[in-house]
């Protein structure tokens, strides 16, 4: 083990890693993230293994196995390096052609390769794939390129030389006002000015002073600090010492979810190996300064990504937000001033540091600097992780990076900011996305969640989810949010069960902004607006629901009825085989109907007819 | 309950009021819920009022006060899963195993629960059995991943 004992054994031992690495070695990057592991990565990587060691390939190819390349939906993937080769969804069955053609004779298996649904064009390389062209990749550059169990992986890759640039030329003061100068806001849902915060607690009186990294991601649909913790913890890590050090603190705490395990592991391993190379800990890089790092592990309540809550629950209590101020900065945990960033935030904190304020603030909007990774999941085609300098378009993510919306449906909307977020239509498709736009938009940037949505999406019955998941992650100290929440869910349930009335909209819209304006924390100021975003944006949905009786979406169960188009329905017999309630009758290469008092609407027959037969009335 | 276990996931944590939440998650990685007995136990040898243990295991929704089934189906219903269908696919495992959301089968074979997100949203919608991904899950899909572990031999 190379212990870092002086401030310049860094710079010795990056010259030694670099040394030993052989940039024409066939490389294979595979992911061992969620992801593609729930697509049985594990299973593919070990044949590929037992297939290399058959071969006697072992000492010639190395198998890198990274964090999250972005592309989950295509697990499990594959890149060979140094060509760049992008397979999908590969299987253990591939790997005997893999190994044969690719690695010995440099041949494409063209059947991995990834294909464009639209243009039917195949895409040989990962960098030149329309999910990654457009995207401008600074905080999750390292994800699905190192491995993130290996420390030195990380420092080959200029790893810890933010941190210590900041111990050697530079005071605890001029860091703080580097990342005031760089304008980065916070990225777990707020924005608040980061270097704000930390010159607040850096000047508030105290002996003891913490940092927080909140990874407690808990907006549904956004799993981007996931795989930051999985693919790049490191990264993490040297942003909270780093800021460990501007507001001289010596502890800190890393709050992730408890279902992220291997996000868990990947920090746990991560704090064992810094800690063993000398830079965390006791006398980190030999300059007197101490810092310690530990884990907690979330427990399944969403409130806790409220930062007082998460710091109550750290404290071993029921997270229940308290009001503010006064704010952590001055008085957080167990009292004393208490930093508390996103991950994400502590992501950037490196590059601000390496590379300057100037070169932070010169990327982004006015009002919103830097990159941002964005979850674009839902109704598109290319779903993943997606990273975009602050102020590019909706259109852009969405169509360009996105490629549209599959089955060449409608673009509805797009949902930002989860539960605290909103709805954005089509009509704002051009709007740059940072954080003023979006709020004046009627949504949020929040953590980064991007849910895209089409025809077939109904949009109360969106607005009733979040309500729905909010009433349960309700702590219920305020009356606001407690009975709020329940009085706005009851309404939408009737009205999403066909017992909307006259007066509903009107009560939804009072309700709404009574929540904001009186609510303790953001969790009830801010659960009005899912329905508030979709009553500015699609009121027409929401009289179809309570006066017509019709769910044109086709979500809403007691609002709609499916059927066979006679004209469409070729006689297949594949829904009549699999309705479990016997609804469909027809015979063989003839029209089939589906009888509506059977039916109990499961939509597996619509999920299955290939001609598009089943429709919604 | 096995006391010699939660004493030495008790001395791990030192003790510590601080580190309860962790001390009930390992207990609860023993059986998979939360004894009374042996949250008695805990308030005994901490000296920790039994109410705010109960307050903690009754707010956070990761904690069981009753048994679990053998299989944990966890269906997620995060945006995406819940676009995708995910109510669909819950109400057809439902219908399945004929129990609600949060109940646990008769014959302890299945604990049925939803989850927030699991942060495989490229992959909606999720539902994990135990360990086990299932991805781009429909209804109609529900019957053929339940049967395997219905066949497996008891412990």
């Amino acid at each position: 083990m190379k212990q870092i004992k002086t401030i310049s054994d860094l710079e010795d031992l990056r010259k030694c890693i670099l040394k030993q690495k052989d940039p024409d070695k066939i490389t294979i990057r595979t992911c061992l993230s969620t992801g593609c592991r729930a697509k049985k990565s594990i299973k593919v990587i070990s044949a590929l293994e037992d297939e290399l060691n058959n071969q006697g390939l072992q000492e010639k190819v190395e198998i890198k196995k990274t964090g999250c390349h972005g592309f989950c939906e295509m697990g499990p993937i594959m890149v060979i390096e140094p060509a760049n080769i992008f397979y999908r969804q590969v299987t253990s069955e591939d790997i005997a052609d893999i190994v044969s053609e690719t690695i010995l004779k440099g041949n494409i298996v063209k059947r991995l390769l990834w294909k464009d649904a639209g243009t039917k064009e195949y895409t040989k390389t990962e960098k030149e794939l329309p999910l990654y062209k457009k995207q401008k990749k600074h905080i999750s550059y390292n994800s699905g390129k190192i491995n993130p169990t290996d420390i030195e992986d990380y420092i080959a890759a200029d790893g810890y030389s933010a941190l210590y640039k900041a111990l050697s030329a530079m005071t605890p003061a001029e860091i703080v006002e580097i990342v005031v100068a760089s304008d980065l806001r916070g990225r777990g849902g707020g924005g608040f000015p980061t270097g704000l915060k930390w010159r607040i607690c850096s000047a508030a009186p105290s002996d003891i002073k913490y940092i927080i990294a909140n990874g407690d991601e808990g907006d549904p649909g956004a799993f981007m600090d996931r795989s930051l913790m999985e693919g790049d913890p490191h990264r993490i890590i040297e942003g909270m010492i780093i800021a460990a050090y501007a507001i001289g603190a010596s502890q800190g705490f890393l709050y992730v979810r408890e279902e992220y395990p291997i996000a868990i592991e990947h920090l746990s391993i991560a704090i064992q190996k810094a800690e063993e190379y000398g830079l965390l800990g006791n006398n980190i890089m030999g300059t007197g300064f101490d810092f310690n790092i530990s884990i907690n592990k979330g427990a399944g309540a969403f409130v806790c990504g409220e930062e007082t809550a998460l710091i109550i629950s750290i404290e071993g209590k029921s997270g229940t937000p308290r009001s503010r101020p006064p704010y952590p900065a001055f008085e957080g945990l167990w009292g004393k001033p208490t930093i508390i960033n996103n991950v994400e935030t502590f992501g950037n904190i490196t590059q601000i540091i390496l590379k300057g304020a100037d070169w932070y603030s010169n990327i982004g909007t006015t009002g919103s600097k830097g990159t941002k990774i964005f979850s674009l999941v839902g109704k598109v085609r290319n779903t993943g992780l997606v990273e975009v300098e602050m102020g590019t378009t909706l259109r852009e993510i969405i169509f360009d990076i996105g490629g549209g919306i599959r089955k060449n449906r409608q673009f509805k909307a797009v949902q930002t900011g989860g539960p605290s977020g909103g709805c954005i239509p089509i009509s704002k498709i051009d709007m740059p996305v940072d954080y003023d736009s979006l709020r004046e938009a009627g949504a949020i940037m929040g953590s980064g969640g991007m849910i895209v949505m089409d025809e077939t999406s109904c949009m109360v019955d969106i607005a009733r989810y979040f309500l729905n998941f909010l009433l349960f992650e309700s702590c219920g100290k305020c009356v606001p949010c407690r009975e709020g929440l329940k009085q706005m869910h009851y309404i939408l349930t009737n009205i999403c069960e066909g017992k909307g009335e006259k007066g509903d909209i009107e009560a939804l819209t009072e309700l709404g902004h009574f929540m904001i304006s009186t609510s303790l924390c953001g969790l009830g100021a801010t659960a009005p607006n899912p329905v508030l975003s979709t009553l500015r944006y699609f009121h027409d949905e929401y009289v179809a629901h309570i006066y017509d009786k019709k769910c044109p979406a086709g979500v809403c169960k007691n609002l709609f009825e499916y059927m066979i188009d006679e004209t469409l329905c070729n006689g297949c017999t594949l829904c009549k085989v699999k309705c479990p309630e016997k609804a469909i009758s027809g015979e063989k290469k003839k029209p089939h109907r589906i009888n509506t008092a059977k039916c109990i609407k499961c939509g597996i027959c619509y999920n299955l007819c290939k001609r598009q037969a089943v429709i919604v009335i | 309950m096995n006391f010699e276990k939660i004493d030495h996931i008790l001395k791990e944590h030192e003790y510590k009021h601080s580190a309860i939440i962790s001390i009930m998650q390992d207990v609860q990685g023993i059986e998979n819920y939360l004894p009374e007995d042996t949250l008695r136990y805990i308030s005994e040898k901490l000296e920790l009022n039994l109410t705010r243990i109960f307050d903690i295991a009754t707010f956070y929704k990761t904690f069981s006060l009753t048994p679990r089934g053998r299989h944990t189906i966890r269906v997620c219903s995060g945006t995406a899963c819940h676009l995708g269908g995910a109510v669909k696919n819950l109400e057809q495992i439902q219908r399945t195993i004929n129990i609600q959301e949060g109940e646990t089968t008769d014959d302890r074979m299945f604990s049925l629960e939803t989850v927030n997100c699991l942060g495989a949203c490229a992959l909606a919608p999720v539902m994990v059995i135990d360990e086990d991904y299932y991805d781009a899950v429909n209804p109609g899909d529900i019957e053929k991943f339940l049967s395997p572990y219905c066949l497996e031999p008891e412990v």
